[in-house]
């Protein structure tokens, strides 16, 4: 491959970033129709108290994070749907908590590197990382393929789609498990703290510019793999960290493209004439 | 069937039925409890005592629920939606396919009708955050009807939109009463359009003070032509007795 991808460590790292810059913004455009921006970065919190529970375990930290994860998205989801907590309070409760139990857990593990997990280490990703990354985005993007329809009508109008007799509420908890699942595939890529901003700032790019909900579904995907691909290429340009190098190229892009398109918007149309 | 939230009594000893194929409104001042019946008959809330039943069943145990069309109160199209007015529609289809199969040919002559119906064919593309008020009503009710239901369940849908977004509206739903057999019901504090084309006016004010049709209305002396405009205040000004009278 050209360069910067020569390197075999930078072609894993590629790989591995395009399975993320695929699945974070799916999975994102659901979240931010549903003013849920935040989930990500909460159920990453929990995920990296599931590093810190596998570090000390001895279990492989992808599994625990997976689990924890799981059950962190479920339980917010449950607050959320029994109103026994609104959306940020239940985040929140996951944000701080996960986080402190990370760092406790990370602690008594004897891992004294955080932020490997908080802010990713793509550049040392191993081939069988890869593969599990590519597995879990592969896993991703066949449950929105099949329920991606009967997703669209629950964030459109939960109520609606309850009376027509939809799945509401397994629905929401597949989305919240999708969510576990994008954050943990993405611990090695972004990190934990970053991965949310995967799964925001493509879409809110791509809401800037699509017409409809399939063409912000396959735009955010593209804004995802260039901030992805461009992040990485100037990760290594200017030897940056890749990680928060991805996230703030992804963040440059949404910039760019959300004023190219209010410029446009504000530029009068071709064919007016003045008399 | 009563209803209360907490200790508040919203519906009391409330009783009716609607027959297969009746154009029905359910008027009421604000507050009457319209919305909550509506939401016991769909079976987003139970009853706390008695009990609703739909096509024979209680609402909750209802098998085929494409069966019921329900385009609630609040607007669900908000303006950062970027959804197209055909994938807002098509939305509406999930239900009666299985919303894990693909779309089928069948499905796509439905959404068109639902659209045709409407009167928004030609801006199936449109996104939906640049449609007028009434025509994003209208989009709702197109999303309801492409499930082909047999009971379509409107809540408040003339509410705020103009004169004409209020004919269109009326022209889709006597379309689907007269051409389909559907089951219509409307739930409004200003009845507009439809008057004329009501079978069944049923006044509520937490319990029901009148039943029957729109000419047994008139025989109390109100006529819904004369209160056509000024039907939402004489309804605030309805008293909570078992007759209706001319405030």
């Amino acid at each position: 491959m050209p360069w910067p991808f020569e390197l075999e460590f930078m072609q894993r790292a590629l790989l591995a970033g395009l399975a993320i810059g695929v699945a974070a913004p799916l999975v994102g455009t659901f979240l931010v129709q549903r003013r849920m921006a935040l989930f990500g970065d909460g159920i990453g919190h929990a995920a990296f108290a599931g590093v810190g529970a596998g570090l000390l375990l001895d279990v492989w930290p992808t599994w625990t994070a997976l689990v924890v994860a799981a059950a962190g998205a479920m339980s917010v989801e449950w607050l959320r749907a029994h109103g026994r907590a609104t959306s940020d309070l239940a985040l929140a409760l996951f944000f701080y908590s996960g986080l402190a139990a990370g760092s406790v857990l990370l602690a008594k593990s004897g891992d004294a590197r955080p932020g490997q997990y908080l802010f990713g280490s793509v550049l040392t990703a191993s081939w069988a990382d890869v593969r599990t990354v590519a597995a879990l985005t592969v896993g991703i993007v066949l449950a929105i393929a099949v329920a991606g329809r009967a997703l669209f009508a629950v964030v459109l109008d939960e109520e609606s789609a309850r009376v027509n007799g939809l799945p509401v509420d397994r629905l929401n908890l597949l989305l919240a498990a999708l969510t576990a699942l994008t954050v943990v595939a993405a611990i090695d890529v972004v990190g934990t703290l970053l991965v949310a901003a995967l799964m925001v700032l493509p879409v809110a790019t791509s809401r800037a510019v699509a017409r409809s909900f399939r063409a912000t579904l396959l735009l955010a995907t593209v804004f995802g793999e260039i901030a992805v691909a461009a992040g990485l290429t100037a990760s290594r340009t200017w030897n940056l960290a890749p990680g928060g190098t991805i996230v703030l190229t992804a963040a440059a892009i949404f910039g760019v493209v959300t004023l190219a398109a209010g410029v446009r918007a504000a530029s009068p149309p071709p064919h007016t004439h003045q008399h | 069937m009563t209803f209360a939230y907490g200790r508040e009594p919203v519906l009391t000893d409330v009783s009716f039925s609607v027959r297969r194929g009746e154009f029905a409104a359910l008027v009421g001042p604000n507050g009457s409890g319209k919305s909550t019946l509506l939401r016991v008959l769909v079976g987003l809330l139970r009853p706390q005592q008695g009990e609703a039943r739909i096509f024979g069943v209680e609402p909750r145990a209802l098998r085929d629920r494409w069966r019921i069309g329900y385009v609630p109160q609040r607007p669900a199209l908000t303006g950062d939606l970027p959804a197209t007015v055909e994938e807002v529609v098509q939305a509406g289809r999930l239900a009666h396919r299985g919303w894990w199969r693909r779309p089928k040919p069948l499905d796509s002559e439905a959404v068109e009708h639902a659209l045709v119906a409407v009167a928004l064919a030609d801006l199936r593309r449109r996104p939906t955050a640049e449609l007028s008020g009434g025509q994003q009503q209208r989009v709702m009710i197109a999303k309801a009807l492409a499930g082909e239901p047999d009971l379509l369940v409107l809540d408040e849908p003339i509410a705020g939109v103009d004169r004409e977004a209020q004919q269109q509206f009326r022209d889709s739903v006597v379309h689907l009463v007269e051409h389909h057999g559907a089951t219509v019901l409307l739930v409004s504090h200003e009845l507009g359009a439809v008057a004329d084309d009501l079978d069944r006016v049923i006044v509520l004010k937490r319990r029901v003070l009148f039943d029957g049709a729109p000419a047994e209305l008139v025989e109390r002396g109100v006529s819904l032509g004369v209160h056509h405009d000024d039907l939402p205040l004489w309804l605030e000004h309805l008293e909570d007795r078992n007759h209706i009278e001319i405030p």
